[in-house]
């Protein structure tokens, strides 16, 4: 899967995605979640982000599944105390978080490896607005470094003996760290805007350097609508 | 927590979102000027780095969403910041979702920007103590209005979501006082050390 196109990956992932997301019985469901799969472990990436990717979206998903099987009605299968687990809700919980977990999958295996700045590129020639992608393309630019700047100042308030608390003091030293990032980016921000005006900048964008060619601009994205319609005619087989 | 991902909401909520988060985009996009550029993308990385932020609450901890914060400082452009945020969040973390995208920048953006329009002429005005107060509320009912976007978008997607969208609710106290309390000190803050970051609306 080296090899093809940003734009291409863009635009299947979202086809299936798309696809995915519209599904209803538990057959497609699975079978999209086993596609999914398979196109993850294809993908060559090292499994340790994907199983954070799905750690994460299981923490947003938990209170959804965990409450699912309670609340729908439905003929209970088993009770606790006063609550019962419904068949019509369990069965909820597991659609919901088979087509989530497929989801998450998809948009690892196909964009996961690929770098911001050309999924920037490959987005303004799928139509994305050139204001738009510059914008997208000049925070990325940016996030590196004040990551790198608030780990500096973490670490100088670590060293002043400050312990992260729920406290109105901790509080108050994270508004004043925000603060003070925000200021020296308001500084940055006017030295690049003067600098930029200095080499003419008039809002295009030139993709120098950047090839964004590849293998299967044609043949992945129609591989991904054919993929995606065998799972909605799937599902929506009597 | 305010990311949903692919795969919970129903179409017409989907669409929905998305018919929103075109038309906040668009308008957005005709209010900034070319060479704001560089200046509003420098701004989103650090609103992008600062929430990523763990900040501890009791036994847990929260990532500060910083809407309100947005809407004082860059006003419309807000909708654009938090556009990309949530762009990188789905390509860097594979947090949140590529059909929800509508819906969590109709959700996220949309009370930042009220809240940086009716608020940001107060916060001009009055004093660094003062100013932090009203930016603090302010951001708070930022968080509230995403929390209760969430739950909505949540309800309307499905009834069988309804229990579960109320829960979701009280989830988001805890942001909304970290985010309050962090928002004011920062307002209160850029008040005495560069009063002019709090323009809002007017660049």
């Amino acid at each position: 899967m080296n090899g093809i196109a940003p734009r291409a990956r863009l635009l299947s992932a979202f086809i299936l995605i798309l696809a995915v997301v519209s599904l209803r019985g538990l057959m497609a469901q699975g079978a999209a979640l086993g596609l999914a799969l398979i196109l993850a472990l294809l993908s060559g990436q090292a499994v340790k982000p994907l199983l954070h990717r799905l750690a994460h979206v299981e923490g947003f998903m938990a209170l959804l599944l965990l409450m699912l099987p309670f609340t729908v009605p439905g003929p209970p299968l088993a009770s606790l105390g006063p609550l019962n687990v419904s068949a019509e809700g369990l069965l909820r919980a597991l659609g919901i978080a088979l087509k989530v977990n497929a989801a998450v999958l998809l948009g690892f295996a196909l964009l996961g490896a690929v770098e911001p700045v050309r999924l920037g590129h490959a987005a303004r020639r799928l139509g994305v607005p050139v204001r738009l992608v510059q914008l997208f393309l000049f925070t990325t630019r940016y996030i590196e470094l004040f990551r790198d700047e608030i780990r500096r100042r973490r670490e100088a308030m670590r060293a002043r003996a400050f312990v992260r608390r729920s406290s109105l003091h901790s509080f108050r030293s994270y508004g004043n760290l925000a603060g003070m990032v925000l200021v020296r980016a308001l500084e940055k921000a006017q030295r690049v805007e003067e600098a930029m005006r200095c080499r003419a900048f008039d809002g295009r964008l030139p993709a120098i350097g950047l090839d964004d060619r590849g293998r299967g601009e044609i043949a992945c994205p129609a591989l991904a609508l054919f993929a995606g319609a065998a799972l909605v005619l799937l599902d929506r087989m009597p | 927590m305010a990311h949903i991902p692919d795969g919970v909401l129903s179409l017409p909520v989907t669409v929905a979102g998305w018919a929103g988060a075109v038309a906040m985009t668009g308008l957005a996009l005709r209010h900034m000027k070319e060479e704001a550029i560089p200046g509003t993308a420098v701004l989103a990385a650090v609103f992008f780095t600062v929430s990523l932020v763990a900040v501890p609450v009791g036994p847990s901890s929260v990532h500060l969403l910083l809407s309100g914060l947005m809407g004082l400082m860059i006003g419309p452009a807000t909708v654009l910041a938090v556009l990309v945020g949530l762009a990188l969040q789905a390509l860097m973390f594979g947090f949140g979702g590529f059909t929800t995208l509508g819906v969590n920048l109709v959700d996220i953006a949309l009370p930042g920007v009220v809240v940086g329009a009716l608020l940001a002429g107060p916060v001009r005005r009055t004093s660094p103590t003062r100013a932090g107060v009203i930016a603090g509320l302010g951001a708070g009912a930022c968080v509230l209005a995403t929390g209760g976007g969430v739950a909505l978008a949540l309800a309307l997607s499905s009834p069988d979501y309804v229990p579960s969208a109320k829960v979701l609710l009280v989830t988001y106290l805890p942001l909304m006082a970290a985010e309050g309390l962090i928002t004011g000190f920062a307002v209160s803050f850029l008040k005495r050390v560069k009063p002019d970051a709090l323009a809002g609306a007017s660049p």
